[in-house]
């Protein structure tokens, strides 16, 4: 038996999807409305630190593996930075919004402000996968005191 | 002045003495998830609601890393006389520090008061009136975290990763030559 109890896991299935949907509306209107990429990715983590609570870390890995996660994590700062270099490619200095420069969108649109969204969706991507990570890595090295090896083998199996 | 924003910094101020001097690591955690929420309902107060959910939800995942790792864990306590030149040094340091904590906070603007309202030069002024003319993002935080900061802001994705890969590599249980299988497949199909 794995996870809390069918309490929690009621309450969670029916409030997962709300969550993950906040946390991606903070993304994608972060640069019109409070939000932005940090609240977001860490509502997302938090989504999937919910899952891994109430279902047990199995139901995580379902969802999403160990390795998934820490190339996500690589991948996303790779790509902020690469962004942040496109700016010497097009219009000069580093980190230089050269779509804003070059195609200014209409103001208040959700298709506006050049490379903000893009860097809000990418550190959305970095931050959620980064928290996910330290909170699979805390969890699966739990000290039980005066356990031996044996029970941590046990903990990790059932 | 016995205001909202003066009692929740008491209570901030009182849990974290709590969160000191405690000797149940249980309440410690506790009393600290309390100062963290002190500060959120603070902030929403100052108006900076761009801090209000990250900071919520960094609390909660807070709390529930640090109630993981916490329970079931032994209490290390520190008994012992503590010798006196050290006594004597680490007290020294410490007025040193309010000393000059307290001259450079007198130059600071009064509590909850924007700088820029004291400043006619501050650059928050350019931040407000220009942020939407410059970079087209109607919040202002973020045009300051992603255009005119972005470097500070990538600084910090850095700061992220490394902190990621530290608490991976030092808490994992055995090394990558020991195991046959990585951690991940452990539970399931990681691929």
């Amino acid at each position: 038996m794995n996870g809390l109890s069918v309490i929690v896991k009621t309450t969670t299935r029916w409030v997962i999807d709300f969550i993950f949907l906040y946390g991606l509306f903070l993304t994608a209107y972060g640069h019109l409305s409070p939000g932005g990429g940090f609240p977001g990715g860490v509502t997302i983590a938090s989504a999937y630190i919910l899952i891994m609570l109430a279902f047990g870390k199995e139901k995580l890995y379902q969802n999403i593996g160990f390795k998934t996660i820490s190339r996500l994590d690589c991948t996303a700062a790779l790509a902020f930075l690469a962004v942040a270099l496109l700016g010497f490619a097009y219009a000069g200095p580093f980190f230089v919004n050269f779509i804003q420069k070059r195609l200014p969108g209409t103001d208040f649109e959700l298709l506006s402000a050049g490379i903000i969204p893009i860097c809000n969706i990418i550190i959305t991507l970095k931050v959620s996968a980064s928290l996910l990570l330290v909170a699979v890595a805390l969890s699966a090295v739990r000290v039980v005191p005066g356990g031996t090896d044996e029970q941590f083998q046990a903990e990790e199996e059932d | 002045m016995f205001d909202l924003v003066t009692l929740l910094l008491l209570f901030m101020i009182i849990a974290s003495l709590i969160a000191l001097f405690t000797n149940d690591l249980l309440s410690a955690v506790i009393a600290i998830g309390a100062a963290g929420f002190g500060a959120t309902v603070l902030f929403l107060l100052l108006r900076a609601p761009d801090v209000v959910p990250t900071h919520v939800v960094v609390e909660v995942l807070t709390l529930i890393i640090l109630l993981r790792a916490v329970v079931g864990r032994e209490t290390v306590t520190f008994a012992g006389v503590r010798p006196i030149p050290l006594a004597v040094a680490s007290g020294v340091l410490v007025l040193l520090f309010l000393t000059f904590a307290v001259m450079s906070f007198s130059g600071m603007p009064e509590f909850g008061k924007p700088s820029m309202i004291a400043n006619t030069d501050a650059p928050s002024r350019t931040y407000i009136a220009e942020s939407l003319k410059e970079t087209g993002a109607p919040n202002a935080v973020t045009a300051v975290l992603l255009d005119y900061r972005a470097y500070d802001t990538l600084g910090e994705a850095t700061v992220i990763f490394t902190a990621i890969v530290g608490a991976v590599v030092l808490l994992r249980r055995r090394s990558r030559k020991q195991r046959q299988l990585p951690m991940g497949e452990q539970g399931g199909n990681s691929e």
